[in-house]
């Protein structure tokens, strides 16, 4: 029932005194009461935002409060720092949302991750929703609504634009996961698909890529083979000029890989619906359901 | 971020790795006596430039005398140089490398980049050095050979023994290019290199190995740990305007067109530049405030809109999770009062404080279209930039 949260997750904020840490913990648990205490060393046996207690470390946090998610919102110079600590402390789903991290910091994480019993999103990306149920992230609440179609995607503004269709066509969403903008990253889009396709509650999926890395290339592959639901695309930066690095870490074309024109021809051999205009995925998840159907 | 060739060289040397000797000249007098003190029968003059492809443009000449270094140097400071890599404008040169003529036998291709899916560092060498290596990869693909280094491991032997084998190099050869390989992997993992290319790298008559050019570019997310590389950037090789926005801590990059845009995400700014075009619109550029904008850093934003002449209208497409409509409202505001507006102004709002953030707007006083969604705003812009015209 929906992927990676629900009404059972229990979650902690590492960098719960910062601004932006005291700020989301605040609406996240405001959208659902699901977040249980926080973790800033140094703080441990006070009380944060929401009342919420702090703890000096992970371990001790998961220890007393039985957390299973954390929501990281840890300055770049140290977030990969955090990220390890909540998988020693075998954190079962970590959410990054720190922009900023140097590129090599992500290089052990992932292979430390590898070995793991957690799951990491993130870094860079607006974090995991299952509407009404939880939300870990920055994501508004109020745009969302439970339902059918899951959503993978690279961007966070973009995402919202793509649940913002899907509420006001009624089909609503069951989880959406924004797997972030940076070259190395804990989940890709192979990972969310496949979560999606083994849903029950997800009836179909849009996915929203970027100039960049082959990763939309590789899942395209992915859905050749192993999904079997109906899919709606859009690639960010089809008028992007060559060589500019444009926001993300990761969204940079070089040469003639990474294009999105290139990414868009693979997805739609694979059979996926592919919108042009950002503007029409809510219509294109819609007719790649109709079509289905057939 | 990238940095100039001499300034690379001088890394390379701190390093480890060979380059020749040479000397950066300012204007002719410098470049007169680099030529001296080089005391070698022919040196090259490199215009220093952030891009490639130097030489066809004219950008690298060879000189015999003190003399000719001087002439060189004359006509070539201060002269538009225009490669396949700075676009038509070309760029300006300011300053020169005087460097030591090499004899060189060989030209070979070496670079270290990042593999985001193994999370490793891909090293890529071709004994078809010296030439546009795009070529090389695009038509005789054989002729580069790619290892992968996982940076649990560093670089073994054996990494050197599956390039030497398969570009069939010497013993003399595989030894040089170990050592230069060590420390190469060594500078990237120290200095949290985005690239390091060295094309050529060369083998001189007497065999040995050396950087005959050098481009690294470093990973902006980790500058804050090297002051001392981030003390190189060269701001006049930039677009003035991204210049600008950095110090404000935009991302912004300048375009043709004449619509300018204010996003927050870097992914709907891009998707934002997309629809414009789709509804036959230009975008004048790619900007996006971020999460954490402040009311100042939004009118900044909006203050670099306007100082583009180009710019007809304005876009502004919001869609707030950490960034909030009312903060942006109030931004869009003052800006407007503060430069006094005159340009066509579409505004959508949507997320996080979108009421406050709406009303903001409705009671300022000023003059604006608001969007029902993207789509609409596309549209409204598109076609008061048209009328504008």
């Amino acid at each position: 029932m929906a992927v990676l949260v629900n009404n059972k997750t229990k979650v902690i904020t590492q960098g719960i005194t910062g601004k932006s840490g005291e700020f989301h913990t605040k609406l996240s648990h405001e959208y659902a009461p699901r977040f249980v205490g926080g973790v800033t060393p140094g703080k441990g046996g006070t009380k944060g935002v929401c009342d919420l207690p702090i703890f000096d470390s992970v371990r001790e946090a998961r220890e007393k409060t039985g957390a299973n998610a954390s929501m990281i919102f840890v300055p770049p110079p140290f977030a990969a720092d955090a990220i390890l600590e909540a998988i020693e402390a075998e954190i079962e789903l970590i959410v990054c949302i720190t922009e900023g991290i140097p590129v090599l910091d992500m290089a052990p994480v992932k292979k430390v991750l590898a070995r793991s019993k957690s799951r990491l999103i993130g870094p860079n990306c607006p974090g995991v929703i299952t509407p009404g149920q939880c939300k870990i992230g920055i994501m508004p609440g109020h745009i969302h609504k439970p339902g059918k179609v899951g959503i993978v995607s690279k961007s966070g503004t973009l995402t919202y634009e793509a649940v913002g269709q899907t509420t006001a066509i009624g089909l609503g969403q069951s989880s959406c996961i924004g797997i972030g903008g940076d070259p190395i990253i804990g989940t890709l889009f192979i990972d969310a698909l496949q979560m999606f396709q083994e849903d029950k509650d997800t009836e179909a999926i849009v996915m929203i890529g970027e100039i960049g890395g082959d990763a939309e290339i590789k899942a395209a592959q992915f859905i050749k083979e192993n999904i079997k639901k109906p899919i709606a695309a859009f690639i960010a930066g089809q008028t992007a000029p060559k060589g500019k690095r444009m926001g993300h870490a990761g969204a940079i074309i070089s040469g003639g890989s990474g294009t999105a024109a290139e990414k868009m021809d693979a997805l739609r051999a694979a059979g996926v619906e592919v919108v042009v205009s950002p503007a029409e995925l809510g219509s294109g998840i819609a007719k790649a359901i109709k079509n289905f159907k057939k | 971020m990238n940095i100039h060739e001499y300034q690379a060289k001088a890394l390379f040397a701190q390093n480890g790795v060979a380059v020749p000797r040479g000397y950066l000249a300012n204007n002719t007098i410098e470049a007169e006596f680099a030529f001296r003190r080089l005391k070698s029968p022919v040196a090259v003059v490199k215009a220093q430039v952030h891009a490639g492809g130097r030489g066809k443009g004219g950008g690298v000449k060879l000189v015999k005398t003190a003399e000719e270094c001087r002439q060189v140097t004359e006509k070539m400071i201060g002269m538009n140089l225009v490669t396949h890599q700075t676009g038509p404008e070309g760029k300006l040169v300011r300053r020169v490398y005087i460097e030591e003529g090499s004899e060189i036998a060989k030209e070979y291709y070496l670079a270290l980049l990042l593999d985001r899916e193994t999370a490793s560092i891909a090293v890529m060498f071709s004994t078809s050095g010296g030439m546009d290596i795009e070529e090389v990869a695009h038509k005789t693909p054989e002729k580069i050979v790619t290892v992968v280094i996982d940076p649990t491991t560093g670089v073994q032997p054996y990494h050197i023994r599956v390039i030497s084998t398969q570009m069939k190099l010497d013993a003399a050869e595989t030894k040089e290019l170990g050592g230069i390989l060590h420390n190469l992997y060594k500078m990237f993992m120290k200095y949290d290199y985005s690239m390091l290319e060295i094309n050529p790298l060369i083998v001189t008559k007497s065999g040995k190995m050396m950087a005959l050019d050098g481009k690294m570019n470093f990973d902006e997310n980790a500058l804050y740990r090297h002051p001392e590389i981030e003390a190189m950037r060269d701001f006049a090789e930039e677009d003035e305007r991204e210049v600008e926005a950095s110090k404000y801590g935009l991302s912004y990059i300048g375009l043709e067109g004449n619509i300018g845009c204010l996003v927050n995400g870097a992914g709907l700014a891009m998707a934002t530049m997309d629809i414009i075009k789709h509804y036959g619109g230009q975008p004048a550029n790619f900007l996006d405030v971020g999460g954490g904008a402040n009311q100042e850093q939004v009118t900044n934003a909006f203050r670099l809109l306007l100082r583009d002449s180009n710019v007809k209208a304005i876009f502004v497409n919001i869609f707030g999770g950490i960034m909030r409509c009312d903060v942006i409202a109030k931004g869009v505001v003052a800006a407007a009062k503060e430069l006094g507006l005159k340009i066509p102004l579409v505004v959508r709002l949507e997320g996080t404080n979108v009421e406050e953030g709406k009303k903001i707007l409705e009671t300022s006083g000023i003059n604006l279209m608001s969007a029902a969604n993207m789509a609409d705003g596309a549209e409204k812009v598109v076609a008061a930039a048209k009328k504008a015209k």
